[in-house]
């Protein structure tokens, strides 16, 4: 029964018919089977946040969830979300402000970041650090990345008259 | 690290789950947001050799509320409480609770039957329910039996739950008009696990506590209804009889040293924390002594 498992989800837009360990953590799926190496794996026990993905819509660690348990779900990674210009302002305002550094916690900060100017497109620099407080940047450039996402909030409500 | 090597079943209702329970006892795991049993399996503190999924058993999500109770399906989320209008107008302490339980990723998966059932002494739910004299709903083969929340912990990650037993719903008697609540942590970070944490629940007339259930935690093995209090229930209440409370407090609690704080500091922080709670509760600043 430790076998490999029949697993049918979605991944960024397209459909993926494959195997699974039941071991098999959704991050290492993603990374090792799919090759889609920008959810990084740092903690690998849900402290860090720089495994995060979308799983229908809402953002989780992907290092504390089995593949098996994406069966006939939709998931995004980074590499979807930057494909489809999602979230192209953010990436830019984080480019512009240095708001990353070793660049290794920056793909899950962008999705976090993006989850809650979704929910809330005038989040104050408290709000921002409490939607960001369970990603952990070890080059610790907390201020410039607080800035680029209220950048981008501020920039996100003007284009939105 | 990885988790080592198991058998995965997805439970097809909750009595196949229970019947997968029965057979494999203790080798076995219930997997519901994972957002524990996860991070304890990738570490290998725990190796199940079978994980049993009930996270498709929509059965056990229903938020419901009928003759006085309020009753939480073991798979509604943190995220779902968080946002429920049922739980912000009946349960408020537990809304106010969650917000300091882990991050938006983490609550998005993790579940108030997984919370309860692993039983970690420093979450906030657990106390929740303990204050909201909560009953915990279990099912084996042998059908549903009921357990007063006050007796489900009974130790680090312990439980009144046999293995043979899954952990179904929360129900929560609906109090009073006048009911009240307070919920206060001290941790190192927003999201971390409590130093010292209060959850309480009262009822408020005429200025006095005619009920008041502080419940500690990250103070022991397991949270604790906090007996010292009941000395300030039904009496008009004086920064004095605070502080008679809060110093029966500190000898009632005998709270275990780590390497965030001592026992002497969790001791402190929790006597900060009942005379804040009490304070808030009767709208009444001139409580707080002691640096509160």
């Amino acid at each position: 029964m430790t076998a490999a498992l029949p697993l049918s989800l979605e991944v960024n837009g397209e459909r993926v018919e494959t195997q699974v360990l039941p071991r098999t953590h959704l991050a290492d799926f993603l990374r090792e089977q799919l090759k889609l190496t920008g959810t990084h794996i740092g903690c690998e026990h849900g402290v860090c946040g720089a495994c995060t993905v979308r799983v229908n819509g809402e953002i989780v660690r992907s290092c504390l969830m089995l593949a098996i348990q994406a069966n006939g779900a939709s998931v995004e990674t980074i590499e979807g979300l930057s494909d489809n210009g999602e979230i192209a302002d953010l990436q830019a305002a984080f480019r512009e402000r240095n708001a990353l550094q070793c660049g290794f916690c920056t793909p899950a900060m962008l999705i976090t970041a993006h989850d809650l100017l979704a929910n809330d497109p005038e989040p104050d620099r408290a709000a921002i650090r409490e939607h960001l407080s369970g990603n952990y940047c070890r080059c610790t450039g907390y201020h410039a990345i607080i800035d680029a996402v209220e950048a981008t909030a501020k920039s996100r409500r003007m284009a939105k008259p | 690290m990885k988790a080592a090597a198991f058998a995965y079943t997805r439970a097809t209702s909750v009595a196949n789950a229970v019947a997968l329970l029965a057979r494999h006892g203790e080798r076995a795991k219930v997997l519901s947001g994972g957002q524990s049993l996860m991070p304890a399996m990738n570490l290998r503190l725990v190796a199940p050799e079978l994980i049993v999924d009930i996270g498709s058993l929509d059965e056990l999500r229903a938020i419901t509320t009928r003759e006085g109770i309020l009753s939480i399906g073991a798979l509604t989320r943190q995220a779902d409480l968080q946002t429920h209008p049922e739980i912000a107008a009946r349960a408020p302490l537990l809304k106010q609770a969650i917000a300091h339980i882990a991050h938006p990723a983490i609550r998005n998966r993790g579940t108030i039957g997984g919370s309860l059932a692993h039983a970690d002494p420093a979450a906030e739910l657990p106390a929740c329910v303990i204050a909201l004299d909560a009953t915990i709903v279990a099912r084996g083969e042998g059908g549903e039996r009921r357990i007063p929340a006050q007796s489900l912990f009974t130790g680090i990650y312990e439980t009144a739950l046999s293995p043979h037993e899954l952990l179904v719903a929360i129900e929560v008697p609906l109090g009073p008009k006048k009911s009240a609540h307070f919920f206060g942590e001290f941790a190192r970070r927003r999201g971390d696990f409590a130093i010292v944490g209060l959850a309480a629940q009262a009822v408020v007339e005429n200025e006095r506590l005619a009920d008041f259930r502080p419940v500690f935690f990250g103070i022991g093995d397991r949270p604790i209804l906090a007996a010292s209090a009941a000395g300030l229930i039904g009496r008009a209440v004086t920064p004095e009889a605070v502080l008679a409370a809060s110093q029966a407090l500190g000898r009632e609690l005998d709270p275990p040293e780590d390497q965030t704080a001592s026992g002497a500091m969790r001791r402190h922080l929790a006597k900060i924390l009942l005379t804040r709670c009490v304070s808030e509760l009767l709208g009444r600043p001139d409580l707080k002594t002691e640096g509160a």
